[in-house]
């Protein structure tokens, strides 16, 4: 265990944002990009996912272990988010028969 | 540290294939793939007791749970919906306007320190959990209170509304 935590010794914390900061945005092409609702949630994980990584960079990197416990609330919130939110793709695939989130504009008005 | 790099490239390529994947079920097994780098990353910042949660939280229950919901709307009669060309360079290049700002305030830092393990006790579950019953007692109780009612809400959003089979009956 020590020499493989000893690999991350050298790498410098910018390079950790980085990761965080490109995957984020890729979460935030994936809704822009997709029109199916379950992906579109996948791309929110992967959002709240990186976000987790980057507080646990931080967390290692200044001594704190309260940026893990945060990952950790993060981590239960994330399982109650979607829990609720594929009850309610499930209740609009029974109402409209797809999983479009065309066919759910008219809640713009 | 190429082991950190090697991972990082991965992570990057499989979110890559998730939103890219025509299948929405190829998408989940991708995402399986990515929250398995995150994984990997969390052990190689010893941050053992997140690695554990991450692997059985979200690659066990959460991606499960995505994948039955994909089985319970087949999504087989007619193949996924895509956008117009001109949308989707739209929303590759807002997503990208969005990495470069990212980076770019990224840059001003300058050189950062590297991320030294001062303490190597700080991601064990001894550790957190004194932190957690401690500091966050409160917080967790109330995380308890979310979960049952997030449970419920799941529930009653799921299940039909009572009359209304009746009615259809």
């Amino acid at each position: 265990m020590d020499s493989l935590t000893n690999t991350i010794q050298e790498v410098p914390l910018n390079h950790s944002i980085l990761l965080s900061a490109i995957i984020f945005s890729i979460g935030v092409m994936g809704v822009l990009l997709r029109r199916n609702a379950i992906v579109i949630f996948m791309s929110v994980e992967l959002m709240l996912n990186s976000v987790n990584l980057l507080l646990t960079a931080f967390s290692v990197y200044r001594g704190d272990a309260a940026g893990q416990v945060f990952v950790f609330f993060i981590m239960a919130l994330a399982a109650a988010e979607v829990a609720v939110g594929l009850a309610i793709i499930v209740m609009i695939y029974r109402n409209t028969n797809s999983v479009d989130i065309n066919v759910l504009n008219r809640l713009k008005w | 540290m190429s082991t950190f790099y090697f991972i990082a490239f991965l992570s990057i390529f499989f979110s890559i294939l998730v939103i890219s994947a025509k299948n929405p079920v190829h998408s989940i097994l991708y995402l399986i793939l990515t929250f398995f780098t995150f994984t990997i990353h969390y052990i190689l910042m010893n941050a053992q007791f997140l690695a554990i949660v991450n692997f059985i939280v979200y690659m066990g229950a959460i991606l499960v749970l995505f994948l039955y919901t994909l089985m319970l709307i087949n999504l087989n009669k007619e193949s996924e919906p895509v956008k117009p060309f001109m949308i989707k360079i739209a929303a590759v290049f807002g997503g990208g306007i969005l990495a470069v700002a990212l980076v770019s305030s990224l840059k001003s830092l300058g050189a950062s320190d590297p991320v030294v393990l001062k303490n190597p006790e700080l991601g064990l579950v001894k550790n957190l959990g004194k932190i957690l019953f401690n500091e966050f007692l409160l917080p967790f109780e109330v995380s308890s209170v979310l979960l049952l009612s997030a449970m419920v809400g799941a529930v009653l959003l799921a299940t039909r509304d009572p009359k209304e089979t009746k009615a259809t009956i």
